[in-house]
C-alpha cells in the first residue's frame, strides 16, 4: 500500500529538527546559516517556513502522479509503489524539464557543479522500502509530521478536522491537489500564506501531455499513407500529361495570372 | 564591397571569440558560472532561441520538401537546396546548442536505451535524433555530386520519396511537440500563450516561417551571392504565407476568446505589451504588406514581409518560454553575456557555414552560374570564378 506523509501544522513548534535530520539522510550539510534559509534549494530539501507565528513545512509533495516523472525522458525519476517519488541520478542527462514542469516548482539543481545533480525529497525510498519511516517523521518530537499509510491518514486528517471545528482551514492540501499526493498538510491559517497554490488542477497534469502523446502511434502510419497517397496522385498525373502529349507544368504557369 | 566584406569578417571573428571564451567558461565552470539560470527560471535562451527558434526556422526544409517532392510543384525545385541546407545546419547547430544547455551533455544518448513513451522530450529527442539524419540523407546528393559519387547517389536517389515522407512526419511530430512540451504547465504559463492548441500552433507558425524563411535566404544569396533571383516562385511563396497566417490569426484569437482572456489583452501589463509586439509582427504587419499586390510583385516587399514574420514568431517563441514564465516564477529573467555570446557564436557559425557550402557545393543550380557570369559584371572576378567553379 502507499505509503504517506501527515504534516499538522498546528502541531509544528518549529524547532527545524526535520531540516536538520534531512540534510543528514541526504548527506547534505546543515548549520546555522543553512537553518536561516527560507526556501528549499539544491542543499535544503525541506523548510520549515514561519510567518505570523505559524509554521509550515515545504517539501516535495511526492505526488500520486508526478509530472516531473512523466516528463523525465529517460526515465530517471520514478513514482514507486510505496509512495516516494525518486531520482537516480545516474540517468539523467540535465534536461531540467522536471523543474519547468512540477506544478509546486521543487526540484532544484546544482548550478554551481560541473556534473551537477537534481535534488529533491525522495521521502527516503530506501527507509520506507525496510518498513521505517522518513527522516523527518521519526525525529519529530510533537508528531506534527506522520509517516503511515495514506488512506489512514487522510482518515485521521479528516477526523482532527471534523473534532477541532474552527481550528483547521477545512482543506486536505494534497488530498486532491494534481490529483493527490503522498504528503498531506493541515493548516490553521489559508495555505497561500506560505506559497501553496490552491487554484492548481485538480486532475494529474501528465494527461495533458500524454492526450497529444497517444496520437503519435495513429498519426506515423496515417501521415505516411497520406503523403504516399498524395505523391502517388500528382505524379500520375504528370505521367497521364505526359502520355496525352501535354506539359503539365507549362500549361499551369502559362495559365496563371501573374 | 571590400570594406563590407572585413567588417562583416570582423564581427564573425569577435563572435566566434566571445563564443569561444564563454564555451571555456561553461564546459570548466557549470551552469551557474556561465547563465542566468535558477532554480525558479530553469530554462533561458539556450531554448527558448537556440533550440525552439532554431528547429522553427529550420522548418523550410520540410515545407519545401513537401511542396516540390510530394505536391509535385516542380516550378519551386530551383528553391530547394539551399533550403534543404537551411534545414539541416539548422537542426546541426540545435544539437550543438543542447550539448551546452544539457547539465551532462555526456548523458544525451540516454533516450536511445532509457525510454519514457510518456515524455514530450523523449519523443523530442528521438525527433531530433531522426530528422537530423534525414536531413543529412536529403543534404547527401549535393556533397556526392560534388565529388561525383554515382553510387551512393543512385541509392539515395532511389529512397527519396519514402525518406521525404520520413522527412515531413518527422517535421510534423517535431514542430508540434516543443508546443505540446508546454501544455504540462498550465497554472505557471501566462494565459497568452498557455492553450491546449499549443502544437497546432507551433506547427502551422513553423509552416509561416519555413516560408518566410526560404524567401528571406533566396533573397539573402540574391544580393550576397549575385544569383538570379526566383521572384515568382518567391511570390507563390508569399501568396501561401497569407493563407497560412491567416488561418494562424483566426484561430489564434478564437482560441484567446474562447479561453476568456481576450479581454486581458487590452489591460495594460507587461505581457501585454510583449503579446502585442508578437502578434504585430507575426501577424498584422506580414498581412498588411503581402495582401498588396504590389508589394508582393516587390522583390523588396516580399523580403521585408518574410523578415518581419520570422522576427514576429521569434517574438513568439520567447513569449511562450521566457516572458510568459516570468509572472508566475516572479523572477525576470535575462541572459548572461555568456549565453548571448554562445548564441551569437552559433548564429554566426551558421551564417559562416552557409556562405562556405554554397562556395563548395552544387546548392543553386548550375544554369543559374552561367547566367550570373553573362549578367553580372560587378561581381569580384574571385567570386564568379568559384562560384563557377561550385557548379561543376
Amino acid at each position: 500500500m502507499s505509503k504517506a506523509l501527515l504534516y499538522d501544522s498546528t502541531l509544528c513548534i518549529g524547532c527545524k529538527q526535520c531540516e536538520q535530520a534531512c540534510a543528514n539522510q541526504n548527506k547534505l550539510p546543515y548549520d546555522d546559516a543553512i537553518a536561516a534559509e527560507d526556501y528549499q534549494s539544491a542543499h535544503k530539501l525541506t523548510v520549515v517556513l514561519t510567518r505570523e507565528e505559524k509554521f509550515m513545512r515545504r517539501l516535495c509533495m511526492n505526488c500520486q502522479d508526478p509530472s516531473c516523472a512523466s516528463v523525465c525522458p529517460v526515465g530517471a525519476l520514478q513514482k514507486t509503489a510505496l509512495g516516494p517519488v525518486t531520482y537516480d541520478a545516474s540517468k539523467c542527462m540535465g534536461c531540467r524539464y522536471c523543474m519547468v514542469a512540477c506544478p509546486f516548482s521543487v526540484p532544484k539543481y546544482e548550478w554551481g557543479k560541473l556534473f551537477p545533480k537534481v535534488q529533491k525529497c525522495v521521502m527516503c525510498p530506501d527507509r520506507v522500502a525496510a518498513g521505517k519511516q522518513t527522516a523527518c517523521a521519526e525525529i519529530c518530537p510533537t508528531g506534527a509530521t506522520k509517516f503511515g499509510e495514506r488512506d489512514e491518514l487522510i482518515a485521521e486528517a479528516q477526523q482532527r478536522i471534523r473534532d477541532n471545528p474552527g481550528k483547521y482551514v477545512n482543506h486536505i492540501y494534497g488530498l486532491s491537489e494534481v490529483g493527490g499526493t503522498s504528503v498531506l498538510l493541515l493548516s490553521s491559517v489559508p495555505f497561500e500564506t506560505f506559497g501553496y497554490r490552491t487554484d492548481v488542477s485538480k486532475d494529474p497534469l501528465p494527461m495533458l501531455t500524454y492526450r497529444v502523446l497517444s496520437h503519435i502511434p495513429d498519426f506515423v502510419p496515417l501521415g505516411g499513407m497520406l503523403l504516399g497517397g498524395v505523391w502517388w496522385i500528382t505524379h500520375r498525373r504528370e505521367e497521364v500529361a505526359l502520355a496525352e502529349g501535354r506539359k503539365p507544368e507549362a500549361v499551369k504557369k502559362n495559365g496563371r495570372k501573374q | 564591397m571590400k570594406v563590407k566584406l572585413s567588417f562583416w569578417k570582423t564581427v564573425f571573428l569577435f563572435l566566434m571569440a566571445a563564443g569561444a571564451y564563454a564555451t571555456f567558461i561553461r564546459f570548466t565552470r557549470g551552469l551557474g558560472a556561465s547563465t542566468h539560470l535558477s532554480d525558479r527560471f530553469p530554462w533561458g535562451i539556450w531554448i527558448s532561441f537556440d533550440v525552439l527558434c532554431g528547429v522553427m526556422l529550420a522548418a523550410g526544409g520540410f515545407t519545401l520538401t513537401a511542396a516540390v517532392h510530394i505536391l509535385n510543384i516542380k516550378r519551386m525545385h530551383s528553391i530547394i537546396r539551399p533550403t534543404i541546407l537551411t534545414a539541416f545546419l539548422g537542426y546541426v547547430l540545435v544539437c550543438v546548442a543542447l550539448m551546452y544547455d544539457l547539465g551532462k551533455p555526456y548523458n544525451i544518448w540516454h533516450p536511445l536505451i532509457m525510454r519514457n513513451p510518456h515524455s514530450v522530450m523523449f519523443e523530442v529527442a528521438y525527433c531530433v535524433m531522426l530528422y537530423t539524419t534525414v536531413l543529412a540523407l536529403e543534404f547527401s546528393p549535393i556533397v556526392l555530386e560534388r565529388f561525383n559519387l554515382q553510387k551512393p547517389l543512385k541509392v539515395i536517389r532511389a529512397i527519396l520519396i519514402p525518406l521525404v515522407i520520413c522527412g515531413v512526419i518527422l517535421s510534423t511530430l517535431h514542430q508540434s511537440s516543443l508546443g505540446t512540451l508546454y501544455l504540462i504547465v498550465p497554472e505557471k504559463l501566462h494565459p497568452f500563450w498557455y492553450s491546449p492548441l499549443l502544437p497546432v500552433f507551433f506547427f502551422i507558425s513553423a509552416i509561416a516561417v519555413g516560408l518566410a524563411m526560404t524567401i528571406f535566404e533566396s533573397s539573402m544569396s540574391a544580393k550576397h551571392f549575385g544569383l538570379h533571383l526566383e521572384l515568382p516562385v518567391l511570390q507563390e511563396l508569399g501568396r501561401v504565407l497569407v493563407v497560412v497566417l491567416s488561418v494562424y490569426a483566426i484561430l489564434r484569437f478564437e482560441d484567446l476568446l474562447h479561453r476568456g482572456v481576450l479581454g486581458l489583452t487590452l489591460k495594460p501589463s507587461y505581457e501585454m505589451y510583449l503579446f502585442w509586439l508578437e502578434i504585430a509582427l507575426s501577424i498584422i504587419l506580414p498581412l498588411v504588406l503581402l495582401l498588396q499586390p504590389r508589394v508582393r510583385a516587390n522583390p523588396d516587399g516580399l523580403y521585408w514581409a518574410a523578415v518581419l514574420t520570422v522576427l514576429g514568431f521569434i517574438t513568439n517563441r520567447m513569449n511562450v518560454s521566457i516572458t510568459g514564465f516570468e509572472g508566475s516564477t516572479g523572477v525576470r529573467y535575462f541572459p548572461k553575456w555568456t549565453e548571448l555570446a554562445v548564441t551569437g557564436m552559433i548564429i554566426a557559425a551558421g551564417f559562416a557555414l552557409f556562405g562556405l557550402a554554397v562556395k563548395y557545393l552544387p546548392i543553386f543550380p548550375k544554369e543559374e552560374f552561367i547566367a550570373v557570369h553573362e549578367n553580372t559584371r560587378s561581381l569580384p572576378v574571385g567570386v564568379v570564378s568559384e562560384l563557377q567553379h561550385a557548379g561543376d
